[in-house]
């Protein structure tokens, strides 16, 4: 597993913030996965190793939280809101057209891993939706009338023109 | 006379020129409280907080004061304090703004908290999604250890507490606070049967562990500033303080507003300016989306102080704690979402199911199947392929959640349900008769 010389130093700072190692797991797994854009099974026996747990109780903890993915995520990660608030303000019609504007089923990833398109459940950002949360960005107020820029951006992040940090 | 708002928490927050910052918060007098709180007698300040009557802002609205009571201080074990920023109920967004925009005054009131209650160790667990916010409270702590309000010897009292953030990874159920605690440990979000092991006897670690909400952690600093006996003239006896209500859905100026003692019309119409033009108010979730709905042509029963019986409507509700639950719902998160009368009332329940069923943590069987049941027998009926019964069936299965799981998340699934059938029976019998299908697609609230 080839981890970027940033992110094990990370690790090495976030474990010891903790009184029991146990507990740096989810943090760890975030550092991975922005790290590599997923969690492998190699990933998790490497975290296991590190906080001196077993590999299982790495795999309980991927599968449990929908955050973490087993399958690479593609190099933009739009999620839609579609609970209650935003699905009153349109957020089904918001969803329809970010899929056919950029050529991506919800729940799917681009064959090229350029993109994820998928529905999340409630964002927190209610007052404002629909909404949606590209990579670390929150876009709010987004009516079909609005997507224009907003669909710009993600092609643009999809193309690989901006770097994305975080990816979980 | 139009109400106006009640601003303490966000008072600064929302001014031109205000960042997240620590010059922002130092220059409006940030971290005063705290440097006064160090000279105080630890049992002084929790005296303050439970005499202000102060009571969580997470949703079950216990009194903060009675919370630090229980902690069980004689066991000889660290305690721990948990910021609960976890902010995953339908309708609430109130965390977001108190962390992106003053992030210094919840590290302040979680370091006053800390050194009321001897903790040297603090987590502010955030949730995934808003990255953004763990990277302000991050950077905001920096600043904070910089000046000496983090970390060793505080203030320079020998007091020392660290603070870290942690992130959560998209799971509704660490909103519960013992699911928190296990997804603290690193371990799988299935929340503790409690009672009998309340956190404050054994949470973290199996040590004494308080979990309070940001805007519960955030109050305790203007406690310490005003005196409880002034904080109490804000609002009304037993709500005391102000309250952060997020309004989401159809009104024309949605947003977060920050109130005390007025009414729910007070907040629909002069705040949030009414319906949409055209539009009538039809049914209002008051406190986040399990909590049960009210329709907004109901009437309520109260008594006068004199025992004369008299009736009132929603928009006489007053917005607190006893107003809300006085009416049969619970002001819960204070997420409020409206609904007109274009929504079709199956199809927001369809939503809402749609939602608890993905965030059933799974360890419960009745909630597990049941949120299962009634998303997929919702979404049946809004696919106008409703059987008959099915309406009785998801009553039914409805009252067999709630009180049989292990958390009180399994009314999250309940109370929508129940109320929902409750107050709207005819429209969704009327629905599932005639297999009709609600809204226009443009407006729907469920994926067909």
């Amino acid at each position: 597993m080839n981890l970027k010389p940033e992110t094990l130093s990370t690790i090495e700072k976030i474990i010891p913030r903790y009184p029991q190692k146990r507990s740096a797991l989810m943090m760890v797994l975030h550092e991975i996965q922005a790290d590599q854009g997923h969690i492998s099974d190699e990933a998790m026996e490497w975290v296991a190793t590190k906080l001196e747990i077993q590999p299982i109780n790495v795999l309980e903890v991927v599968t449990f939280f929908p955050s973490y993915r087993r399958q690479k995520l593609g190099r933009c990660w739009v999620r839609v809101c579609r609970t209650l608030s935003c699905g009153l303000m349109g957020a089904y019609t918001t969803g329809e057209v970010l899929e056919k504007e950029l050529g991506c089923k919800m729940g799917h990833t681009t064959e090229d891993g350029s993109l994820t398109l998928e529905w999340s459940e409630c964002l927190a950002a209610c007052g404002t939706g629909p909404v949606a949360l590209v990579d670390e960005d929150l876009f709010e107020n987004m009516t079909p009338d609005k997507l224009g820029p907003v669909i710009a951006e993600i092609k643009k992040r999809a193309a690989g023109g901006v770097p994305t940090p975080t990816k979980g | 006379m139009p109400v106006s708002e009640t601003k303490l928490l966000m008072k600064y927050a929302d001014e031109p020129g205000y960042t997240p910052g620590i010059e922002s918060y130092l220059a409006v007098g940030g971290y005063e409280m705290l440097k006064k709180a160090v000279g105080m007698k630890p049992e002084d300040i929790r005296g303050e907080v439970k005499a202000s009557g102060l009571r969580g802002r997470g949703g079950a609205g216990f009194p903060c004061g009675v919370k630090w009571d229980l902690v069980d201080r004689k066991s000889g074990k660290p305690i721990y304090l948990i910021c609960n920023c976890d902010e995953s109920e339908p309708g609430t967004f109130k965390d977001r703004q108190l962390v992106h925009k003053d992030p210094h005054q919840l590290i302040e009131g979680m370091m006053i908290s800390a050194f009321a209650n001897d903790v040297k160790f603090a987590v502010i667990y955030i949730r995934e999604e808003m990255p953004k916010g763990a990277k302000i409270l991050d950077a905001a702590i920096d600043e904070a250890r910089a000046r000496g309000f983090v970390g060793s010897n505080i203030c320079g009292t020998g007091f020392s507490c660290e603070l870290i953030v942690h992130r959560g990874a998209g799971a509704y159920i660490c909103g519960e606070e013992t699911g928190l605690i296990e997804s603290l440990e690193g371990k799988r979000a299935y929340p503790r049967i409690k009672p009998p092991y309340f956190p404050a006897v054994l949470g973290l670690y199996n040590c004494p562990t308080i979990v309070n909400n940001v805007e519960t952690l955030c109050n305790v600093v203007h406690i310490l500033r005003m005196g409880a006996a002034e904080y109490c003239k804000i609002g009304r006896p037993n709500n005391t303080g102000t309250r952060l209500w997020c309004v989401s859905g159809h009104v024309q100026r949605p947003g977060y507003y920050e109130v005390a003692g007025i009414t729910m019309g007070q907040l629909l119409y002069d705040l949030c300016g009414g319906p949409l033009p055209g539009r009538s108010f039809k049914a209002i979730v008051p406190g986040g989306g399990s909590m049960k709905i009210l329709r907004y042509d109901e009437k309520f029963k109260g008594k006068k102080p004199d025992g004369a019986a008299y009736e009132y409507g929603v928009d006489d509700i007053p917005l607190d704690f006893d107003g809300v639950a006085a009416a049969g719902s619970m002001s819960g998160s204070a997420g409020m979402m409206v609904m007109d009368d274009s929504v079709d009332i199956l199809e927001a329940l369809a939503n809402l199911m749609q939602f608890y069923a993905h965030e059933s943590c799974g360890q419960c069987t009745p909630c597990r199947e049941g949120s299962q049941w009634a998303r997929k027998i919702t979404a049946r009926m809004c696919s106008s392929n409703a059987k008959p019964g099915d309406l009785d069936t998801l009553y039914d299965m409805a009252g067999n959640i709630g009180g049989r799981t292990v958390c009180p998340m399994g009314f999250s699934t309940t109370w929508p349900v129940q109320s929902y059938i409750d107050k709207f029976r005819d429209e969704i019998e009327a629905k599932a008769r005639d297999n009709r299908c609600g809204m226009p697609r443009e407006a729907r609230l469920i994926q067909k």
